[in-house]
């Protein structure tokens, strides 16, 4: 599904990423721990395509494709899909109107019959109601005016909407109080399937106790230093960082 | 092809004897404007005396006026010597005699804007079956209106068959010396729209500028004046989506509207003029004098406009709200890409009681250009209970462009309520990638975050009108995102 490669990333000429190797197979959820400045959001959207970050070395093959030269609605296009740390209001678009625009765009580009505004609706209705997500979402321009919470629901709404191949989500966790973390966690494992993978960028074990990963990566210096199974976010809840730390530079 | 121009010949010059064209031997007036200029338009469109003596004065007041400097434009100083200010509507041996003689860049826009094949001859100018469509739409249409007692008539045609209408109410919204450019206008228009909407009739159909067929050429001094008498209701459109070119450069329109007791009117524009190339050489200056008076009680007046060409506009649709209890409204959406320059908005001024006024203006600016919102908000002393709302928004889309915004207001009646709000934003980087992220292309990304931005316009629009104007809005940010 995934494949980086010794992937060094500078931005404005700061190595923030200094030789990421990941491995995701189909059907596997992974998750990345490690220190705030460690480079874990920066991976997300690198990967994802943003505009801004200077890829000096590695590669990236995503469905065994080369998508360094790809733009981010390429990659979207192909079934990878971010979900952001920090998900942006875009005031008069409505909330609806995204979602069914990007869901027959990416079709489109599949060569597939786009959705008519009804059906969508109804697809959109279906996806709400698992989240506990009222009819105001429907209605609302998006993320306006969303607690944090909604906002990160909205995320994970918009990927059981899209159905990724592969789903990246940037501490999706943050924000979230007991009720809606389990609401989101169920959103997660709504999406496990043999052919998709999820990619997690956290803090917290928490959210590992109700989404449970395959693999664990420790992030630490711009590269991955440790990897294990879940019993490895559990060390780390217990132990911190500091034993696992990269040297400077 | 031969024969196809017998045809046509045959045809126009049975249309010339009912009265649609005019007769004409001189194509085109020498430039430079005197009196004797005046009498040779007045003589060819055949006007009755009044009329003469009305532009003659309009011309005399308007050698003693300078052409105003105060708006936040800049252009060369304009030659008025130069123009010709009178030109005969062009034979079809002189246009494009096929698709294929068209412009192919010309072309990709009605592609882009969606305009239907049989359209884009007309559009074009190409002289073919389309003048025998268009007479027969036209017939058809002017058949619908007459037996429900509308008038619909081009302006050359109406002072003619209607001088009192004419004599009672032209110039009495827009008087001949109100502006530099109206009086310029008053003096030599050459052609536009006479609607009258008689008591209580509902417009049947909305009215368009696409039905009067002696369009080409018109587009210099257009005049036009709608009356809807008590009780009536109409909505007329102007322009349309596809680029018009014109040889002229300086249009200097004048629209006046009239409702009376319980009327009303919604005047709907939408405004392609060529803008210039990129460097902004050779555009349209579009400088239009568009005021409606509400002067029944009860009455409305709605204007809707959406701008995205000329290479310079001004204009300030208005609505003067004389009667109690009347409603004025203005809903723009302008934008300026390249060099373009705009300096826009509305006057809204409040004599009668309990008068209300509504004016969003959303202005969309990128490129180079450079967009001012002008707006006036007056409350005369007598006007008790006066309220208006205003909102002005901004956007803009990269680094070099601008955007102003002058309200003014002037409130004299202590019941007033005057709201305003502004904001100004840009399409951030975030936004953009937030979208593509979800598998929208950056030029997707930004026409659909436009449109949310000028949705409370579009709304406004009647329904076509608005379909097309998306499309517009598409074309003009065209390389907005590079």
């Amino acid at each position: 599904m995934l494949r980086i490669e010794n992937l060094k990333v500078n931005v404005e000429g700061k190595p923030i990423l200094n030789g990421v190797n990941l491995h995701i197979k189909a059907g596997e959820i992974h998750a990345i721990m490690g220190p705030n400045g460690s480079g874990k959001s920066t991976l997300a959207s690198v990967l994802a395509g943003r505009e801004g970050y200077d890829v000096v070395g590695g590669q990236i093959r995503f469905l065994n494709q080369d998508i360094l030269t790809l733009a981010a609605e390429e990659r979207a296009q192909l079934g990878m899909f971010l979900g952001f740390q920090y998900p942006v209001e875009i005031p008069g678009v409505n909330n609806t109107y995204l979602m069914r625009t990007a869901f027959n765009a990416q079709r489109k580009q599949r060569s597939e019959p786009e959705m008519d505004a009804a059906d969508f609706l109804a697809l959109a209705r279906e996806k709400m109601a698992f989240m506990q997500m009222d009819d105001r979402f429907l209605k609302r321009s998006v993320n306006e005016g969303f607690s944090g919470g909604e906002k990160k629901r909205n995320e994970v709404l918009q990927m059981l909407v899209l159905q990724p191949k592969l789903a990246i989500l940037d501490e999706i966790d943050s924000g979230l109080d007991i009720d809606a973390l389990k609401v989101v966690s169920d959103g997660i494992n709504a999406m496990r399937s043999p052919d998709r993978s999820i990619l997690m960028v956290t803090h917290y074990q928490r959210l590992l106790d109700y989404v449970v990963p395959d693999f664990v990566h420790v992030f630490s210096g711009g590269l991955i230093v440790k990897t294990g199974g879940k019993e490895l976010a559990q060390e780390l809840e217990a132990r911190g960082y500091d034993w696992l730390r990269q040297g400077a530079a | 092809m031969a024969s196809n121009n017998q045809e046509i010949d045959k045809l126009l010059k049975r249309e010339y004897t009912a009265g649609f064209y005019t007769e004409i031997e001189v194509d085109k007036a020498p430039p430079g404007l005197n009196e004797d200029t005046i009498r040779l338009i007045s003589a060819k469109k055949q006007e009755p005396e009044w009329l003469l003596t009305w532009r003659l004065q309009a011309f005399r007041h308007w050698l003693t006026m300078k052409d105003p400097t105060w708006m936040n434009v800049h252009y060369p100083a304009i030659d008025y010597r130069a123009i010709s200010y009178y030109s005969a509507p062009k034979r079809p041996e002189d246009g494009p005699q096929s698709l294929e003689d068209v412009d192919p860049k010309l072309l990709e826009v009605y592609e882009k804007l969606g305009i239907p094949l049989h359209e884009r001859a007309r559009l074009a100018g190409v002289a073919v079956d389309a003048v025998f469509d268009s007479v027969s739409v036209a017939t058809t249409f002017r058949k619908k209106l007459a037996s429900a007692g509308v008038i619909f008539c081009p302006m050359s045609e109406a002072v003619r068959e209607y001088p009192e209408l004419i004599q009672q109410y032209l110039g009495s919204v827009v008087p001949t010396t109100d502006n530099f450019y109206a009086t310029l206008n008053s003096a030599v228009f050459t052609d536009g729209s006479f609607v009258y909407v008689p008591k209580g009739v509902r417009c049947p159909m909305e009215l368009s500028t696409y039905f009067r067929i002696n369009e080409a050429n018109t587009g210099q001094f257009e005049r036009t004046l709608i009356i809807a008498d008590e009780g009536s209701h109409v909505s007329y459109l102007e322009g349309c989506t596809a680029p018009m070119r014109d040889e002229n450069q300086l249009h200097a329109a004048v629209v006046e509207l009239v409702a009376m007791e319980g009327a009303q009117i919604k005047y709907s524009t939408v405004q392609n003029w060529y803008p210039g190339d990129a460097e902004g050489k050779g555009g349209i200056y579009n400088f239009v004098t568009k005021r409606g008076e509400c002067r029944g009680n009860r009455s409305k007046i709605s204007w809707t406009q959406i701008e995205t060409g000329s290479a310079i506009t001004i204009k300030y649709p208005s609505v003067v709200l004389t009667g109690d209890d009347s409603v004025g409204e203005f809903y723009s959406v302008a934008t300026t890409n390249n060099y373009q320059q705009a300096d826009t908005g509305t006057k809204m001024i409040h004599l009668g009681r309990n008068t209300r006024s509504t004016i969003v203006s959303k202005g969309i600016t990128t490129g180079h250009g450079s967009q001012s919102y002008r707006g006036l908000v007056k409350i005369g002393s007598a006007a008790e209970g006066a309220r208006n709302y205003t909102q002005c928004d901004s956007l803009l889309i990269g680094q070099q462009c601008s955007a102003h915004t002058f309200p003014y207001v002037e409130v004299k009646n202590p019941s007033a309520q005057v709201e305003h709000e502004a904001t100004t934003s840009k399409i951030s980087d975030d936004q953009l990638f937030y979208c593509r992220s979800r598998g929208l292309s950056a030029e997707d990304a930004v026409n659909m975050i436009v449109s949310g931005f000028c949705r409370e316009v579009f709304k406004e629009l009647p329904m076509e009108f608005a379909v097309e104007a998306q499309k517009l809005l598409a074309v003009s940010l065209e390389g907005a995102v590079g």
